[in-house]
């Protein structure tokens, strides 16, 4: 607002000099045109096919609309009915999904945290080789996504996989256990997702540290901190910020990612395994029913708003009494 | 500040979760030109993806050089090929000419995306009559005109291993049921399974549940085209396939787990099992280093006695088809690449690497289609096999039971016991996810 004003009064002030149009496209508006190509991609990329998500959301559109979508006869909301109505078998398979990806998010979030957070602190301090271990740690999140978790795949088969292989060959097993399908499946996916996560929390959480002046550590030393007490009174406090924004942001990915289940388990995953991503996925293009599967996406949408601004609002408030 | 960085949050958290909402992919579309570029998407017909790349090269070159167009092939797995197609469809981008399953036809026509064979496109691939009956009955709904054309035609047949059988003091191929689970317990012994099943794959499933639901007396679909998911017919059906695995112990609980469409044919090929239902694969059981002398062909068996209003079904109306997208800024040079794939000497060199039948009456005349295995096949489609429902909700039905018998399979193999009831309850809610 401070900017809009003051530009104003620019315009204002210089307007009786020159013809005003010209000054005026010169000065004031050069920001905004600048800024019109990221707005129109932004657009493009993002804000229009959400409405459109959103539009198709109160649609039938099945295989007969296909082709011409517009010709979709309008739904109200009976897509919304038909994905919330949990005593259907539709609903209860969305309410059951929801509820893995949940646990399973959660479970992915402590893990990636805790990791990252373990190597950040255990790098922090200058030794030999640290450069290569750092590389190391982040190789999983720099490898392509397909590479990685189809060779997870193949590791991970029942017959030829080397995880059974291992388990065998040190007698740890009776028998080949599954691990992409049943109650396993769900372990195999978060373990993966873990592996491939955990870098991206050490990036960040090394990058937060190294904001953190050295005397500080100094100074709890001398008071007599040890490393446990240096990180839960120095380090902790102040990388709140940085917790905050990476704790959203994995929450927000790994509720959301659709290549690591969906390359791990095909479009059929095990219902142990059934993320909501993918279950969307398949009441959309599998059954061919993209009314209902907007409906679950934009349900979905809400949910991460209201989970966006809930916990924004609760840091705001942690951080007003801090 | 606070407020426009809680919004920014905000945004960005919406954009993160959008992205599922509206998504779609594009295909390439050739302009049209004297020497346009046509793009053929092929289905994966032989052993893998560069096995069928280069049993086409040849073939498209000999079509270049006679009519000096171009095609770009790309041949697509069956696991994403519906998938492909469905979004080359919302798109109105895509290939110019594709191959489908012949079972999708009625449910791709629906969509209005595929050039319809009227009289007069049928004219100018060299006439209607020139396709077997049978094949042309697979290629939409009764009364339209087809919405493709017969290419690959095939049917599921009993696979069995000679050698196998006569080591095991077995005479010859199981005509029943008991016979047969019979014979596959004999030939099951340390790692070494009776029969092999492609359990995790969708269509594989599917289409045994249709022919053991045919022997029952089942149907999937009532006259009027409404679901009838779950019948107790068709719950018989897929117990039985299930029971492979659970009950009779024929099938190892590691099949629930194959998925590309291969896997199962090669653990057959290479003697690791010695029964697999399959349709027409010499080709390829050539290829993956079978020895001929071994491979024994059978229809499926029979119930005995037959359940009342049970049919003589041993295997669907199997196929492929070739079709054309209606968008095509190609369609005279697509009409002419699908005479030429039609054609007589492209059908006996085609089928004839594929191990498939000709969809052409001419091409019966060239004596590599005279062996017992084609014979048994052609009396196999000729007297006991059914088309699939022909409705248009037959892709979504595929589907939906399909991955319902997956999750059956995976149960079992996981040691859960599959009951009646379970089963029932699953083909229900497959009924519900096509609304009915």
């Amino acid at each position: 607002m401070v900017d809009t004003i003051r530009v104003k009064q620019g315009v204002t002030a210089s307007a009786p000099s020159s013809p005003p149009k010209r000054r005026w496209w010169r000065r004031g508006s050069l920001p905004y045109v600048l800024l019109i190509p990221a707005i129109l991609l932004e657009l493009l990329i993002h804000i229009i096919p959400m409405l459109a998500g959103v539009g198709i959301s109160f649609l039938q559109l099945t295989l007969f609309y296909l082709r011409n979508w517009r010709a979709a006869p309008f739904a109200g909301f009976s897509n919304y009915a038909v994905a919330v109505n949990f005593s259907s078998a539709t609903g209860q398979a969305l309410l059951h999904s929801f509820t893995v990806t949940i646990i399973y998010t959660l479970i992915v979030l402590a893990g990636a945290w805790l990791f990252g957070m373990a190597a950040a602190v255990l790098t922090q301090r200058a030794f030999r080789g640290r450069g290569a271990v750092r590389t190391l740690f982040l190789i999983p999140y720099a490898l392509p996504v397909f590479a990685s978790v189809i060779t997870w795949n193949f590791m991970l088969q029942r017959d030829t996989g080397m995880v059974n292989q291992l388990l065998m060959s040190l007698h740890l097993v009776g028998s080949r256990p599954f691990w992409l399908i049943g109650q396993d499946s769900f372990w195999s996916l978060v373990i993966v997702q873990l592996w491939r996560t955990w870098p991206f929390a050490f990036l960040i959480l090394t990058a937060g540290l190294q904001s953190i002046p050295a005397d500080l550590y100094e100074a709890a030393s001398l008071d007599g901190a040890g490393i446990l007490g240096q990180v839960r009174h120095v380090t902790l406090p102040l990388i709140r910020p940085v917790n905050r924004v990476l704790l959203l942001v994995l929450f927000l990915w790994t509720f959301n990612d659709f290549s690591v289940p969906f390359t791990l388990f095909g479009s059929a995953p095990p219902s142990q395994a059934d993320i909501i991503s993918i279950h969307i996925y398949e009441n959309s293009f599998v059954s061919w029913n993209f009314g209902t599967g907007s409906a679950m996406s934009v349900l979905l949408l809400l949910f991460l708003l209201l989970v966006t601004l809930v916990y924004l609002a609760l840091g705001r408030r942690g951080a007003r009494h801090a | 500040m606070r407020p426009t960085k809680l919004s920014t949050l905000a945004c960005a958290a919406m954009l993160a979760a959008v992205p599922l909402a509206a998504c779609g992919s594009s295909g390439s579309n050739s302009s049209s030109s004297a020497h346009p570029t046509l793009t053929y998407w092929a289905s994966n017909q032989g052993t893998s993806l560069q096995d069928d790349q280069q049993v086409l090269a040849p073939q498209i070159a000999k079509f270049t050089k006679q009519t000096g167009i171009k095609v770009k092939v790309q041949v697509i797995p069956w696991t994403t090929l519906l998938n492909q197609i469905t979004a080359a469809t919302v798109s109105g981008k895509g290939p110019d000419v594709l191959n489908i399953g012949n079972t999708w036809s009625a449910s791709l026509q629906a969509t209005g995306a595929f050039l319809p064979f009227t009289s007069s496109v049928m004219n100018q691939i060299g006439g209607s009559s020139r396709f077997l009956a049978g094949s042309l009955s697979a290629t939409g709904a009764v009364g339209k005109p087809p919405t493709a054309v017969p290419l690959y035609s095939t049917a599921y047949g009993l696979y069995y291993n000679k050698a196998e059988f006569a080591a095991a003091g077995i005479s010859g191929p199981p005509v029943t049921w008991a016979e047969f689970v019979a014979d596959a317990k004999k030939l099951t012994k340390n790692g070494h399974y009776g029969l092999t099943l492609e359990a995790g794959q969708i269509p594989e499933n599917v289409h045994l549940a249709f022919e053991l639901s045919q022997q029952q007396g089942g149907s999937f679909f009532d006259s009027a085209g409404k679901p009838t998911f779950d019948t107790p017919q068709n719950v018989a059906a897929i117990k039985q396939m299930i029971d492979f695995m659970q009950a009779d112990k024929i099938a190892n609980p590691g099949d629930a787990q194959y998925s590309k469409g291969t896997e199962a044919l090669t653990d057959y090929a290479t003697g690791k099992a010695a029964m697999v239902f399959w349709q027409t694969a010499s080709g390829s059981l050539a290829k993956l280093g079978m020895k001929a002398s071994n491979i024994g062909v059978a229809p499926l068996p029979l119930p005995s006695p037959m359940p009342s209003g049970g049919k003589k079904v041993t295997s669907m109306v199997a196929g492929i088809n070739i079709a054309i997208m209606k968008d095509s800024k190609n369609l005279s040079a697509a009409e002419k690449f699908v005479k030429f794939m039609t054609s007589t000497p492209e059908q006996e060199s085609l089928n004839h690497t594929y191990g498939s039948l000709p969809t052409v009456q001419a091409a019966y005349s060239d004596p590599a289609f005279n062996t017992p295995a084609v014979h048994t096949f052609r009396s196999i489609l000729s007297t006991t096999a059914a088309p699939m429902p022909a409705v248009a909700a037959e892709s979504q039905f595929e589907t939906a039971v399909g991955t319902a018998i997956i999750h059956l399979y995976s149960s079992a193999a996981t040691g859960k016991t599959v009951t009646s009831s379970m089963i029932g309850q699953a083909l229900s809610q497959a009924q519900q996810q096509l609304g009915g």
